[in-house]
């Protein structure tokens, strides 16, 4: 079960080289980028010069009261100019509103699309460290967050910023002494913001921790509902969950008081502001001080106001921007993982072999495969059949350096054989397949694929000449027909319904609503694991490749189903090489050869009757006098 | 529905209700600001008379201060109502989904049910809480900023006749066309995010098949998808802020005109233009949240609407009234039961089912996948309810139980068993909250758990983790069976609960089982034959029927499906 809350810390470790990363990914937008920037200044700047041509047109009115004549014309010209910058202002922004759209959209689906890159080509064992919830928080939290920022914060933190700059500048023309009380209430301002959004911050963390404790009661208890329900435990549920309820709507209620908090404290401080800007304007227009008029009154007024909303929002997007970097620094670290290495040149290439055994390269698909060895001290190649023989030599393994699960495991597999492994969880067996394909990268010992280092064979090649059923089924959304053909993208229909009939899948898919075209959704849920298993089988089926790994592939289809697709099983296997590794040794009888595997070591290997004449580990599994767990 | 989600909103409706009321305190502050601004303007600063501007200076600084107490009590009203029926909508979740027979469950699925119970509740509460601090602030600020604005000067106020019609024509139909937009938006993204899910969870077989390069192509036509959607259906929001802008401004340089004409020739008062501007802000911003409120509602709907289908979903199985029959003994007979999952005819998963079971009888029951075993012994503790025909328990048609009395009778080991996070002897309480440790210990012994759990450091208290993470499949199978013992129930049932568990362990449970359960009435379900060999009695279920009845010789005898399945089995073991 994944972690619910995934994301370690909110705050970001390097604010100003995220960003910067995040910037370019905006590559092939500078012009747009640049006009974007002049579209916010243009609509900030209109409503801050409105404001300022208040002044000149109260002004106006007031000369005219007092001299009794109209200065009309410029009234008109004042009014025609604001008209214009304001008309201008407004189509500023629709303008850079619609370009930043398109930036940011384009930008989030690059992130996506590196990210999703990146993460196709990481190790296995990447995977084994990180959990899925962590790694699709990467996909949703953290871009929707970056999504945020880009489509709203940061033309919002431009466009605060020179309003903030402009306004005070024009606040300082009109009157400087005015600008005292702005500086004033400005330090009350962001002293009240700093104290409340800690306490805030505080409290979201708190009520984070509740979240988690809530969430993780319900997945548990939801998921064991039908077990609740066997022992009549609804109550006693009941009662914890309203405990840790209660809890939550404490935490809750105090981090979102804080945080409601804020708007009113800062609105209600503008209108004081606003009023004790009206009390010193006024007595200094009566007083002349400073040559203040009603028309600078009026405009410092409406100027106050817009000082605050900035400000305001700044504050508000502050969060959102922080959980945004904070997020992109997930992203990029995972994009800067290192991949999967792979120093393999050794490629595969299709082959026409010719009577006397020589191989030639083919364009087009033979049927058969070779190998495509580059020598690089005297620059020759040479091509050898694949056939699909393995050999282990003396391999050492373990997933961290100080717990070696293989201790020195050596095999032979001849090519069309069926080699089968025994043994408890943890001894080893699936680990053994993962070697073979390179999943994992063996440090000591060798292992030989048709003779040569599998080190030196290309992975993607190497995979591409195997195939494998895994105990987990995992089937893709798409149509039954999709999903076995995954196994071989350009198979054609008859290909994949024969590889199905194989698998002995032909008839419950037949008996689908729209049979082969039926949707398959979030892995399959429609099916029963033995189904699943069994499009697994034909998945593996169609890719008709020279080595085949089922890794407990019949272990969800009950005995009878088994016996019935061993037929197919058995001419699936037929002249390949085969790993196998089951639970149910009837599954392995009839191997050429069983590896009973004990804490990473071949403890007894021999074929069926040889092992039961043994009347070793083997015979006690076997007669069911040991546990295999 | 909306009667029923917000009628959860029950003790904290005095919160609820105070909220927008001390937010009409503080618009009541706000709006008349401006008034009082234009006096000082037009009878202080004009007249030269300090101690009015002075004196109803102070009075708007007491306003402004009486405001943000208005404004502050609405913001922790809101909290604590919105906060608190969140609480309770959770609640009433939580509870309703306790009362949920397994149909119900299943008709939902787990994931869903946990989703609406996290996300979804985060949703509504966060659109209530919107909705109690703006749904009454914005329209009261629209109106009664009108009204002042008409009270200064009637002719000037026409202004906001042609403008707030227009604005909230342009926000009602930006809101109503993007919403389509926004879910189709959304039906994108949630595609892309299952893309990755896949990937994720299918790593292994994406890197075994080499689709690495597969897998990037679709998942780049999928968040190309998702951009096209996505400027698809932000592109008519973000005309929001221009058109919002054009249509203040425009209201802006009309009332500079108009008033301006109108203070020329003596009608209008400097300061009273300069309050008017300031209701421009006012009402026109007041729509604007209006428009804002309505997206947020759109948005909670649909999760409102998945709360409320929880909510109104009825129990398919509840306890019948007045029930106080007990049962007498452990007997369980099935007279012509017929059962669908869907309640559906035509789609029987067990059909004509008789059966007479006594008393203390061990009964195995074998058969192919899908071939409803499970089914069958899911009615005996009612877990589902027979769709034609009865199911007697101890004597009694168990719709007539109580479904606590039941299932305190019949212990079952699910077949897809959870142990809860916890320690080992919390969850073996889960059988019998009042077990002594003497009892869980003797459970223990009988299920053969004993043993690897005192292999434990830490014994019985030995913590599991979530769904018992920390013990492997056969000992978690062994606990699941202790717990069921501790009920000391008159009937038991094992929904293969043994097939991880090795064969002599199986055996030596049976055995323990005969022993000491011989008053029991016991059911395995198993895969293999081994399991079942010995009951008293083996059902050979295939496709919703039975096929045989016996005892093992019996039925090697006379049924085919159990000898192939022996056969499948046994092949090789005896030569």
């Amino acid at each position: 079960m994944p972690p619910r809350n995934a994301h370690p810390g909110a705050k970001p470790e390097q604010t100003f080289g995220t960003l910067k990363r995040i910037f370019s990914y905006m590559y092939g937008f500078k012009v747009q980028l640049i006009l974007v920037v002049i579209g916010i200044v243009l609509s900030a700047g209109a409503g801050i010069a409105g404001n300022y041509l208040l002044k000149p047109l109260i002004d106006n009115i007031e000369e005219s009261l007092t001299l009794g004549k109209w200065d009309k014309n410029g009234f008109i010209g004042i009014l025609t100019v604001m008209g214009a910058i304001y008309l201008l202002g407004a189509l500023s922004s629709l303008f850079y509103q619609r370009m930043m759209l398109k930036i940011s959209t384009e930008t989030l689906m690059r992130i996506r699309n590196d990210l999703f890159s990146k993460m196709e080509s990481l190790p296995i064992r990447y995977f084994d460290k990180h959990t899925h919830g962590e790694l699709m928080s990467l996909y949703t939290n953290d871009t929707d967050a970056i999504r945020e920022m880009l489509s709203n914060s940061v033309a919002q933190f431009i466009s605060s910023a020179i309003t903030i700059v402009g306004v005070f500048t024009a606040m300082v023309i009109y009157s400087w002494q005015l600008t005292i009380i702005v500086v004033v209430m400005l330090f009350i301002i962001v002293k009240v913001i700093g104290s409340i959004s800690s306490r805030s911050g505080k409290g979201f963390i708190a009520q984070q921790k509740a979240i988690g404790a809530v969430n993780g009661y319900i997945e548990e208890m939801i998921d064991g509902q039908k077990v609740v329900k066997v022992f009549n435990h609804e109550a006693k549920t009941c009662e914890e969950f309203a405990k840790l309820n209660g809890e939550l709507c404490e935490a809750a209620t105090r981090a979102n008081t804080f945080a409601n908090i804020l708007m009113p404290i800062m609105n209600n401080l503008s209108y004081l502001h606003y009023a004790v800007t009206a009390i010193a304007g006024g007595i200094m227009t009566v007083k002349g001080i400073g040559g203040m008029t009603i028309g600078t009154v009026v405009s410092y007024l409406q100027f106050t106001r817009q000082f605050s909303q900035p400000i305001t929002q700044v504050s508000q997007q502050l969060n959102s921007v922080l959980t945004a970097l904070a997020g992109a620094e997930r992203i990029f670290k995972v994009i800067d993982e290192e991949p999967e290495e792979d120093n393999g040149y050794v490629t595969l290439v299709n082959a026409k072999i010719a009577p006397d055994g020589t191989i030639t390269e083919s364009a087009e698909r033979t049927g058969r495969w070779a190998w495509r060895h580059p020598h690089k001290a005297d620059g020759t190649v040479t091509y050898t059949e694949v056939k699909g023989k393995v050999e282990f030599d003396e391999v050492v393994f373990g997933y961290e350096p100080d717990k070696t699960v293989l201790n020195g495991i050596s095999l032979y597999a001849k090519s069309g054989q069926k080699i089968a492994f025994v043994g408890s969880t943890g001894a080893g067996k699936t680990t053994i397949t993962n070697l073979i394909n390179r999943f994992y990268d063996v440090p000591d010992g060798k292992i030989r694929y048709d003779g040569i280092n599998i080190n030196k064979i290309k992975k993607d090649d190497l995979r591409r000449s195997q195939s494998i059923v895994l105990q987990d089924t995992h089937l893709f959304t798409g149509t039954v027909m999709d999903n076995i053909r995954y196994g071989k993208l350009d198979a054609t229909d008859e290909e994949v319904y024969a590889a199905a009939k194989l698998a002995n899948a032909d008839s419950f898919i037949s008996h689908l609503e729209n049979g082969y075209d039926t949707m398959l959704t979030s892995d399959g849920a429609n099916l029963s694991q033995g189904q699943r298993q069994l499009l697994a089988i034909a998945r593996a089926a169609v890719a008709d490749p020279p080595v085949l790994i089922l890794d407990e592939a019949t272990s969800s289809i009950d005995t009878r189903t088994e016996s019935l697709i061993e037929k197919g099983m058995d001419s699936l296997m037929e002249g390949r090489t085969v790993f196998v590794i089951a639970h149910r040794l009837s599954t392995v009888r009839n191997s050429h050869a069983i590896m009973v595997l004990e804490q990473g070591k071949i403890i007894e290997r021999g074929n069926h009757d040889e092992l039961i004449a043994q009347h070793g580990k083997y015979y006690q599994l076997y007669t069911g006098m040991f546990e295999l767990s | 529905m909306y009667k029923t989600i917000f009628s959860k909103v029950g003790e904290y409706k005095k919160q609820a209700v105070l909220a927008p009321i001390t937010i009409v305190g503080e618009v009541i502050m706000e709006v008349t600001i401006p008034m009082v601004m234009s006096k000082i303007i037009d009878n202080g600063i004009k007249a030269g008379k300090i101690s009015y501007v002075a004196g109803m200076g102070l009075l708007m600084v007491a306003m402004s201060l009486l405001s943000l107490c208005f404004g502050a009590l609405s913001a922790r009203f809101s909290a604590v109502a919105a906060m608190g029926f969140a609480k309770n909508l959770r609640n009433a979740l939580f509870h309703k989904v306790q009362d949920f027979s397994f149909s119900n469950v299943d008709k939902f699925s787990t994931a869903s049910l946990t989703t609406r119970l996290t996300t979804d509740v985060t949703n509504v509460q966060n659109a209530f809480m919107m909705f109690i601090r703006t749904a009454f602030r914005a329209p009261i600020m629209l109106i009664s900023a009108t009204i002042m604005a008409i009270c200064i000067k009637p002719k000037l106020a026409v202004v906001f006749l042609f403008a707030i019609p227009v604005l909230g024509t342009a926000l009602f139909f930006i809101v109503t066309n993007a919403h389509p937009r926004f879910e189709k938006m959304l039906k994108q993204y949630d595609g892309m995010n299952a893309r990755v899910q896949e990937n994720l969870t299918g790593i292994r077989v994406v890197k075994a098949f080499v689709r690495e390069e597969h897998e990037k192509k679709l998942f780049t036509e999928n968040t190309d998808k998702v951009r096209r959607a996505q400027v698809f259906a932000e592109k008519l929001v973000i005309l929001n802020m221009p058109i919002m802008q054009i249509v203040v401004y425009a209201c802006i340089v009309a009332i500079l005109w108009f008033g301006g004409n109108m203070a020329v020739d003596g009608n209008l008062q400097t300061g009273q233009l300069s309050s008017f501007i300031m209701y421009v802000g006012q009402i026109l911003m007041s729509l604007m949240m209006l428009s804002m409120l309505f997206i947020m509602f759109v948005i909670s709907r649909a999760s409102m609407q998945r709360i409320y289908e929880v909510l109104s979903e009825e129990p398919s199985i509840a306890d019948p009234e007045n029930a106080e029959v007990s049962a007498k003994d452990g007997s369980v007979s099935f007279k012509n039961v017929s059962f669908s999952y869907f309640g559906d005819m035509n789609n029987l998963a067990l059909e004509k089912i008789n059966l007479d079971i006594k008393s203390g009888e061990t009964i195995g029951i074998i058969g192919g996948t899908g071939s409803s075993k499970s089914s069958l012994v899911q009615l005996i503790p009612r877990l589902y309810d027979a769709t034609e025909g009865e199911v007697i328990v101890g004597g009694h048609n168990v719709r007539e139980y109580s479904l606590e009395t039941l299932r305190d009778q019949v212990a079952m080991v699910l077949q897809k068993n959870v142990l809860f996070s916890g320690t080992i002897k919390e969850n073996l309480r889960w059988g019998n909250e009042n077990a002594s440790d003497e009892e869980i210990v003797e459970a223990c012994r009988d299920a053969c758990a004993h043993d690897f759990i005192m292999n434990f450091p830490n014994g019985y208290d030995t913590d599991l983790g979530q769904g018992g993470v920390n013990v492997s499949g056969g000992q978690k199978q062994r606990l699941c069976i202790a717990r069921a013992l501790l009920k000391k129930p008159k009937i038991i049932i094992l929904d293969d609960s043994t097939s991880a568990v090795d064969t002599a362990t199986d055996s030596s449970i049976r055995k323990a089982f005969r022993e000491k359960l011989s008053e029991t009435t016991t059911f395995i379900i198993a895969q293999r034959i081994s399991s079942v060999q010995d009951a008293d009695r083996i059902i050979v279920m295939d496709d919703g029927k039975i096929s045989g009845i016996g005892t093992h010789d019996e039925l090697m005898k006379t049924n085919a499906i159990y000898r192939e399945v022996y056969d499948s089995q046994q092949k090789g073991a005896d030569e």
